[in-house]
């Protein structure tokens, strides 16, 4: 796997890091204590292209790659958790099932304004009886004419508040199991939609993470995603994506993490000398930086293989578990490297633990991607 | 109609400014940014592009590397760039710099709604005299510390912010104005900008493609051409904050008032 990386590549990772600095870490803390959902941040995003990041510019994209991305929500998350997830879901779970699934018609409706940041993009799949068991689908969609209409409801949906457009799955035919599940295109104001209970989280408090209501709500024949009773497999083969995007924000936050320890451990003076002259904060760095600059490799390979149309499902999850274990070890580390000043409020390492545990658990959690690596490797 | 803009490369002198014996920077120990003051007159240009339509062609006179200055600036939206790049022209100070830019500007063309902006200084030299030396020598009105710009057809109202106060100045074109850094904040590159931009044109001009202009000679570009001789270079010291007084009473309006005349402001 070659990883050296094109010059478009290196200048767009200046672009995100100049523009996480400059735009996103001022307010990182505040959105975390207040859990508000960073909208200025999204317009600008959508300007600089940073929402459409693969997509090819006929569709309003920025025409760059999957590594690129990957780039993008790493350099976000390395200063805030809460906007490296918004341009994940956004792009993985919305854009992403769309411009692969899509017609052209829906294409040509829906990207443009997605990519430019015009619309939010979030996906419902998850209910409160399916989690890591998707197939158990509850939500269902009868055609009625010339449309659907849906029932059911759909929990933990990232992005959701804000969100103007829904990739959504319900059932077709109960009786088929996973071959009776659809995929819509939903809007936020289609008749019989509604947005509930918005979530009080540990971590990402930023993220707009809320319940999705559909009483007889009435989706437009055209609006099904590919074909009927392929909903299954659009949601796997999407999460497969969103995969690297998490991957990428939980490669983020520990990169994020390990830089704020530096910068401390270089400052703080105890019995006379600066921490950083202490073996033990040595080598404490030494294992972090290794683990992310691993956790690095996979992510990047993953991309690389999605970029290049290989197969890359078990990449991405060995990406994911491996990289969202990382971030979650190395957070709490940088915790422990602050001390009692890491577990205040006033340095950002402990939002940065809370936000990586979060890496471990949604997008499929860390076993889910176990099972997904032992079955590719044909262990049953 | 084009905006010409002058870019230079410079170390960061942000972070520690290293010192060669002779007194000049040792520009290899430190990182090479785009000077902060050409970075707000690109901005200037991009946004008269917003407003006209009119071509956004970007000028440095540098190394084979930076070229890449030249990619982030096409980035940014500039349209297309030229490099000056020669041996014969290494060494240059501020006189002989202009006098090749100036040829380089005559070989893109000037015509007579062009505008040519340049930043006030480089934080390197700091000796703000390129850009009013390169009018100079192309023989065009120019306007120095630019704060903000209006054009109509082929006249340019500008802002020139001075020390003590301002100027509203109105020139025809083509003209050259040198911007200043808090004249506006420069945009971001796009992505979309960054996947285009080593597909948009960039020009080398080498000693020949310039060397028929008759601002060329073998005496006026280079080390031969520049009569500078550095005698110290040295990071100048901060401004101080100046005096800050509060409250609207008829005392303190009294005082400020005084001190204003002592130094015969009023």
């Amino acid at each position: 796997m070659d990883f050296v990386l094109s010059k478009e590549q290196k200048m767009a990772r200046a672009l995100f890091r100049d523009f996480a600095e400059n735009e996103v870490k001022p307010l990182a803390e505040e959105v975390d204590e207040t859990e508000r959902f960073p909208e200025e941040t999204v317009k600008k995003m959508g300007k600089l292209g940073m929402m459409g990041i693969y997509f090819p510019k006929k569709y309003g994209g920025a025409g760059a790659d999957v590594l690129t991305y990957a780039m993008c929500v790493e350099e976000l998350s390395k200063v805030c958790g809460t906007t490296g997830v918004i341009v994940s879901a956004h792009t993985s779970l919305c854009c992403a099932p769309i411009y692969e699934h899509g017609t052209e018609e829906q294409k040509m409706k829906y990207l443009p304004k997605l990519c430019s940041g015009e619309w939010i993009g979030a996906f419902g799949l998850t209910e409160p009886n399916a989690g890591t068991d998707a197939s158990g689908q509850q939500t269902t969609a009868v055609l009625e004419g010339d449309h659907y209409v849906l029932n059911g409801n759909k929990i933990f949906i990232t992005n959701a508040g804000y969100a103007d457009v829904f990739v959504v799955f319900a059932m077709t035919d109960p009786k088929a199991g996973n071959h009776g599940i659809s995929a819509f295109i939903v809007e936020r104001n289609f008749p019989g939609f509604s947005v509930g209970k918005h979530e009080k989280k540990m971590g990402i408090k930023g993220s707009s993470t809320c319940e999705l209501i559909m009483e007889d709500c009435i989706v437009p024949k055209e609006n099904l995603l590919g074909q009927e009773g392929k909903g299954f497999k659009i949601a796997m083969m999407t999460l497969d994506g969103g995969r690297i995007g998490i991957a990428s924000q939980a490669l983020g936050l520990g990169e994020g993490a390990i830089n704020e320890a530096i910068a401390y451990t270089k400052e703080r003076v105890q019995f006379g000398k600066r921490i950083s002259a202490f073996q033990n904060t040595q080598f404490q760095l030494a294992d972090m930086h290794t683990k992310m600059q691993a956790a690095q490799y996979l992510v990047y390979a993953a991309a690389m293989k999605k970029q290049n149309h290989e197969p890359y499902s078990m990449d991405a999850a060995m990406a994911k578990l491996f990289a969202a274990e990382a971030a979650s070890d190395v957070t709490r580390r940088a915790v422990q490297l602050f001390g009692g000043y890491g577990y205040t409020r006033e340095y950002p390492v402990e939002r940065m633990m809370r936000d990586a545990k979060i890496t471990e658990i949604y997008e499929g959690t860390s076993e889910v991607q176990r099972m997904v690596i032992s079955s590719h490797l044909g262990v049953k | 109609m084009k905006a010409i803009v002058c870019v230079k490369q410079v170390p960061d002198t942000s972070g520690k400014v290293a010192v060669n014996p002779d007194g000049t920077l040792n520009r290899a120990s430190m990182a090479a940014i785009i000077n902060p003051d050409d970075k707000s007159a690109l901005e200037a240009a991009l946004t008269l592009k917003d407003a006209t339509g009119c071509e956004v062609v970007v000028v440095t006179m540098g190394p084979p590397p930076a070229e890449g200055m030249l990619r982030e600036l096409m980035a940014m939206g500039a349209d297309r760039a030229v490099l000056i790049s020669g041996r014969e022209f290494g060494g240059s100070d501020t006189f002989a710099t202009s006098q090749i830019i100036a040829a380089g500007i005559k070989k893109i063309g000037l015509d007579d709604d062009d505008v040519i902006f340049c930043g006030r200084q480089a934080i390197d030299g700091d000796t703000a005299q390129v850009g009013p030396q390169i009018a100079e020598k192309l023989e065009i009105p120019q306007i120095s510390y630019v704060a903000g710009l209006e054009k109509k057809g082929n006249t340019l109202v500008c802002r020139r912010e001075l020390e003590d106060g301002y100027m509203m100045v109105e020139t025809q074109t083509p003209c050259l104005l040198t911007c200043l850094k808090e004249m506006n904040t420069p945009r971001y590159m796009t992505v979309s900008g960054i996947m285009e931009c080593y597909d948009k044109p960039l020009e080398v001009y080498d000693y020949n493609a310039l060397k028929d202009d008759p601002l060329i000679e073998a005496d006026t570009i280079g080390l031969k051409g520049s009569p500078t001789n550095i005698f110290k270079s040295f990071t100048p010291p901060q401004k101080g904050v100046g005096m800050m007084m509060e409250g609207a009473d008829k005392a303190t309006c009294e005082k400020l008032a005084g001190i204003l005349a002592a130094k015969h402001i009023i």
